[in-house]
């Protein structure tokens, strides 16, 4: 479960398929294949035929949700091995998308940031992109002092994988960006920083 | 009035000071001796001559020296001053704005002559006189916003309003108490307050939220809001944390008078009228605790409002540290005496 009450964070309601859409496009990263599953459970299978599912299995790949997706044989189903290729056919299939398409994110909260932040440079309204928050807790951390970005970031403080400051994870997001705010946990007395403590499991 | 400016620097040897004349005009935030955060906006209407009231875009002795830190700033990083690209007409909203009201309060520093489209902007303290096109960015040397925000004390918000919200989507950030344009920039309200404590829960951001919405062309507004940094340092950025964050180990009982600054915002916003978009001034002024104490009823206040502040605030303004410190030093200029309403000296 994600720590509530961050004003900044995005709340990820849930996938809920909008009956209406003339077209699904689902982006999914490991156990968000489950999300889209329960779906098909609550509200039946017809939705798929006019379904593109992208997937990325990454660290769930030994659960085989690739098996389970392919076998509610939706119109597209394609899977890709880094998140690389993955934003490039995204980008493809939103380049070619008609009125009417409706996009549903599920995974980790970094995939959807990062997923998130394509579409809107596609102009879609934030508010229209059903969510669904599945798997690990770890976060997406943009470091406010040299910039860089460090993913599946699992304990505060951390090293900053680019510039190697101490970073405390504040709760603060940005939708822009994609990730929280790293702040700097010993600036005032340099070598002071405390252990790193699991936060995000 | 003609302005002597003062030739000073904001980092390294701080040599910032202020004159006698500029403590007693100090916007002092506290108009009484205690403090807890609330929708503290009054109509932004001229004040006292001799107040940072008296004009509504208020220059001052440290303009020189503010617009060179800035530029040293935008140097070192070019992300301080960010538009998003459909806020052009409110660039062009923001620059009006400036360069009318310094022209028309300050004649002897800034001149702007109109000739249809074409106007011409003369800034004597920096050595300026531009010619160009209202409207066209080519005619410029920035962009309008960081064209005219290189020359005006302050920084600079310009929020839009849309889906009943307001968007952060362009600013000019370069002596921010410890806020990131670049890490908010795109967000609404709520998002952008997210990480303040305590007035989320008493309502304060939905109330002002609903007020500025309602804001009205020709009828600005303003608060005052205050944290404190050591030195004189208008640079006060997140990005630059790890630079700046170990002066406050350096606070001593016999160097916190000169190095412990009370940092106020003069908060004004204002509707832009092509773009409704609002403008938001936070303009920074700075005074040293050995300065401020020269003003009695200051004196006498300030530590009564620093003993009473909920532990949260002192957090998030970064005063944990030396909030014993600076009680024990002001201590011995609060005499117990009643002190007046308000925020102006005796």
């Amino acid at each position: 479960m994600l720590v509530q009450g961050i004003k900044s964070r995005p709340e990820y309601k849930g996938l809920d398929i909008d009956p209406h859409a003339k077209r699904h496009l689902f982006v999914l990263e490991g156990e968000g294949a489950a999300a889209l599953a329960d779906q098909v459970d609550a509200k039946g299978s017809d939705f798929l035929a006019r379904s593109e599912i992208l997937y990325l299995a990454a660290g769930a790949a030994p659960k085989a949700y690739d098996a389970v997706l392919l076998a509610l044989s939706p119109d597209i189903f394609w899977q890709a091995p880094t998140l690389q290729p993955l934003l490039f056919r995204l980008r493809a299939c939103l380049e070619q998308a008609r009125m009417g398409t409706r996009l549903y994110i599920a995974g980790t909260e970094g995939f959807i940031g990062q997923i998130m932040q394509v579409a809107l440079e596609f102009g879609i309204d934030f508010n229209s992109i059903h969510t669904e928050h599945r798997g690990s807790t770890a976060r997406r951390v943009q470091c406010v002092h040299c910039k860089g970005i460090t993913d599946n970031v699992r304990t505060s403080p951390f090293a900053c994988s680019h510039c190697g400051l101490p970073l405390l994870v504040r709760d603060h997001y940005s939708r822009r960006l994609g990730a929280f705010q790293g702040v700097n946990i010993d600036a005032e007395e340099p070598g002071t920083a405390p252990a790193p403590e699991e936060m995000f499991p | 009035m003609t302005i002597t400016f003062r030739s000073e620097t904001f980092r390294d040897d701080f040599t910032f000071r202020n004159s006698l004349y500029n403590i007693r005009r100090f916007p002092f935030p506290f108009d009484r001796d205690e403090y807890m955060y609330s929708v503290n906006m009054e109509p932004h209407i001229r004040g006292k001559t001799d107040s940072v009231f008296e004009n509504l875009i208020d220059v001052d002795e440290h303009y020189v020296a503010e617009m060179h830190d800035r530029a040293l700033v935008l140097k070192e990083d070019p992300l301080r001053c960010q538009a998003l690209p459909h806020m052009m007409a409110a660039q062009w909203d923001t620059l009006e704005l400036l360069m009318e009201h310094q022209a028309q309060d300050y004649p002897e520093h800034f001149t702007l002559t109109k000739d249809g489209d074409r106007w011409r902007w003369i800034n004597r303290p920096m050595g300026i006189d531009d010619t160009f096109t209202f409207g066209d960015p080519s005619t410029l040397p920035y962009p309008p916003m960081e064209y005219i925000t290189r020359q005006a004390q302050g920084d600079f918000c310009i929020v839009d309003q849309r889906d009943n919200n307001l968007w952060m989507d362009a600013g000019m950030v370069t002596t921010q108490a410890d806020w990131s344009l670049d890490f908010d920039i795109g967000m609404n309200f709520m998002e952008w307050h997210g990480p303040v404590p305590l007035a989320h829960q008493i309502g304060v951001f939905d109330r002002a939220l609903k007020f500025l919405l309602n804001l009205q062309q020709g009828k600005p507004t303003r608060r005052l809001n205050w944290t404190m940094t050591v030195n004189p340092r208008l640079d006060t950025s997140p990005e630059n944390y790890h630079k700046w964050g170990p002066d406050r180990a350096t606070v001593t009982p016999e160097n916190v008078g000169e190095k412990m600054h009370l940092r106020v915002e003069l908060q004004s916003l204002w509707r832009l009228p092509r773009s409704n978009a609002i403008l938001f001034v936070i303009r920074c002024y700075l005074i040293s605790l050995d300065e401020l104490v020269t003003v009695p009823k200051w004196g006498r206040r300030l530590p009564r409002v620093l003993k009473s502040l909920p532990p949260e605030i002192a957090d998030y303004k970064g005063l944990t540290r030396n909030r014993p410190i600076m009680i024990d030093w002001l201590a011995k200029y609060d005499d117990g005496a009643p002190t007046s309403a308000g925020i102006y000296p005796d």
